[in-house]
């Protein structure tokens, strides 16, 4: 096997608050690999969003670091350990893209969110008087403690989405990995999630924002990955995300491309665009 | 009644009857939440060709029942999590497999009859022994309890699964035990509903139920209170009818959903028109709105312009205006606490 040294980056296998680091990393379903190449470290207190068209790679790489799908290459490793010895899997809250949280029978905000705090239980656990004030601060982050026992059918769509952030954090995790948040949502309830974030922010929770348009949540962020084609394409700060997006967009319309900024061509189009009709509201 | 109680295979029927109508609603529900409503119905199938082969080899048909039943549902729930393109088509040939399987090896055996296989499939309660009723009770409570206990985390697995491995919940372990439960609850209901009817006795309990509920617990409730008075109604009513227990409980299911149907359908119609509607607004009530929190009997009314707002479905309900002027919060407006008029609940 090719060892990969990345003697550049600042950030070794051993950098202490690494929460994620892959190196190498490439994910796919049956041996088919989505995605390859992968070097991403993501540090503790970090909110980084991981962008890019439909399509792109993004959620495979979502799954991969949350063991839904297979490594087909490279190494993973979560809090230090390598992932396939790492089963304190509550630290990392996943708080999926869903548009129902129960279709098929009913149950209430606190029930949803409780199950949120088992994988701190073990197998036989019950929940005790602690976990429910776990629950109960849950759902009050999210700002729907008044609604803790609405039947969730009944909630908004953005407040369906907070009901899932309330449910990863019932958990107590160290890191938050959120798939398509604002998706779906109207723009009152955009502003209502983008808050939720922001008090996550203030409390210093690591968060990972997969999204195709970074929208409300711009301003939260510390770093944008692009992910697109199967590679990571862009990896910096926000001002640089900006500064290349410009940049591109005045090369691609010179038709004078330089080769530094070959690999980030693919930022001239796509949903990153604020300009481009595709990043239009859903 | 007191006519029923003192025939025995009466106080029989009706102790099997208690045990099915509490345990099969509790692992329908989760049935029910998987979307596998008909799980049942192939797991009776399977148990069809084990009480075959208890007939034939001559050992107790319950057992073997059981033990067919149980590999099935282990083999059924594997091919779920293994085949992602044809684990439907698997099922369809475990379970006609079953049942055909069940009904040539049945007339193989000495006491092959006809009348023997309809006692099967379709129950008869009547018939309970003593040495069965222990084996039902003792079943029955080993999936009460761990039904009872696992509830939590088989609720987290049917609700979300990818949610469920993500965070370490151990889903496939879990799934087996739900396959294993409802195993078990088609053999201990199959002397009272049948193999062919007890899945009804799973899921219609839990179809009504659903219509009451507001959240899963009392859902599960629901769902045993209407299980139960199905099934002890259903064998009550039997005896005195003449008619087969299986089929009579099942009737009673489906007749309570019916009733419960209508019922709730009119109390939502005639709810629906009463209450008031808040005028539309584009914030949402919380904590950080800057409305004041005003508890109202069971829930929660914020106070918008001097009036109350209670949350209701994707709106806002018309609570009427609120009296308390100097709890107002300063945010909406200083001047409005002077002028509330004393206006009654207006639609928007």
């Amino acid at each position: 096997m090719l060892m990969r040294s990345a003697p550049l980056l600042p950030d070794g296998p051993a950098a202490p608050d690494a929460v994620v680091a892959l190196r190498g990393a490439g994910f796919g379903y049956g041996d088919r690999p989505v995605l390859t190449d992968v070097d991403l470290t993501i540090r503790s207190g970090e909110i980084v969003a991981i962008v890019g068209p439909n399509g792109s790679g993004k959620s495979t790489l979502m799954k991969g670091v949350l063991g839904l799908n297979e490594r087909t290459s490279g190494t993973v490793s979560l809090f230090g350990v390598d992932s396939a010895e790492f089963h304190d899997r509550a630290r990392i809250g996943y708080v999926p893209q869903r548009h129902t949280l129960s279709a098929s029978v009913r149950a209430t905000a606190e029930e949803i969110v409780s199950t949120g705090r088992l994988a701190r239980i073990g197998w036989l656990g019950r929940l005790r008087a602690a976990d429910r004030q776990v629950v109960a601060r849950s759902l009050e982050v999210v700002g729907l403690a008044d609604r803790a026992t609405t039947e969730v059918s009944t909630l908004s769509g953005g407040q369906q989405r907070r009901v899932l952030i309330a449910r990863a954090l019932a958990a107590e995790p160290d890191i938050l990995i959120m798939d398509e948040p604002t998706a779906g949502v109207d723009a009152a309830s955009q502003h209502v999630l983008a808050d939720v974030l922001e008090r996550l922010v203030e409390r210093d929770v690591t968060m990972v924002i997969v999204t195709h348009e970074l929208g409300a949540l711009e301003r939260l962020l510390s770093r944008i990955v692009v992910v697109d084609g199967g590679h990571i394409r862009f990896d910096g700060t926000p001002q640089e995300y900006a500064h290349a997006r410009d940049h591109v967009h005045h090369d691609h319309d010179s038709h004078h491309h330089d080769h530094e900024l070959d690999g980030h061509a693919s930022l001239a189009h796509g949903p990153l665009d604020t300009t481009h009709p595709e990043g239009r509201r859903p | 009644m007191t006519d029923l109680l003192t025939v025995d295979f009466m106080q029989r029927a009706l102790v099997a009857a208690l045990l099915v109508g509490t345990v099969a609603p509790m692992v329908g529900i989760f049935l029910v939440q998987r979307r596998l409503s008909l799980i049942g119905d192939g797991m009776g199938h399977v148990a069809l060709a084990g009480v075959a082969i208890g007939l034939v080899t001559g050992s107790a048909p319950v057992l073997t029942a059981l033990v067919a039943a149980l590999v099935a549902a282990v083999v059924i729930e594997l091919l779920r999590t293994r085949g992602r393109t044809n684990g439907d088509v698997a099922l369809a040939v475990i379970f006609y497999g079953g049942i055909a399987g069940g009904v040539v090896i049945i007339s193989k055996s000495p006491d092959g009859t006809p009348a023997n296989l309809m006692k099967y499939l379709f129950g008869s309660i009547l018939t309970t022994q003593r040495g069965d009723l222990y084996l039902f009770a003792g079943l029955a409570l080993l999936i009460a309890v761990t039904t009872w206990v696992l509830r939590p985390r088989l609720f987290a697995v049917a609700n979300d699964e990818e949610y469920a491995r993500a965070v370490g919940i151990p889903v496939l372990p879990l799934n087996i035990v739900l396959a294993v439960l409802t195993a078990t609850t088609v053999v201990v209901a199959m002397r009272v509903v049948g193999l062919l009817l007890i899945s009804a006795l799973m899921i219609v309990p839990n179809a009504a139920s659903q219509l009451v509920a507001r959240s899963f617990s009392s859902g599960l409730r629901w769902a045993i209170g209407f299980g139960l008075v199905s099934s002890v109604g259903g064998v009550a009513l039997s005896y005195p009818l003449n008619t087969p227990s299986g089929g009579t409980i099942v009737l009673l299911a489906v007749g309570l959903f019916v009733v419960t149907a209508l019922v709730t359908g009119i109390l939502a119609r005639v709810g629906g028109r009463r209450h008031d509607v808040a005028e539309r607004h584009e914030h949402e009530h919380g904590a950080e709105c800057g409305h004041p929190a005003v508890p109202h009997g069971d829930h929660v009314d914020y106070v918008h312009d001097g009036h109350l707002h209670a949350a209701h479905e994707g709106h806002y309900d018309e609570h009427g205006v609120h009296h308390h002027e100097d709890s107002l919060a300063a945010r909406d407006g200083a001047t409005t606490s002077d002028t509330i008029a004393p206006t009654t609940g207006t639609r928007p």
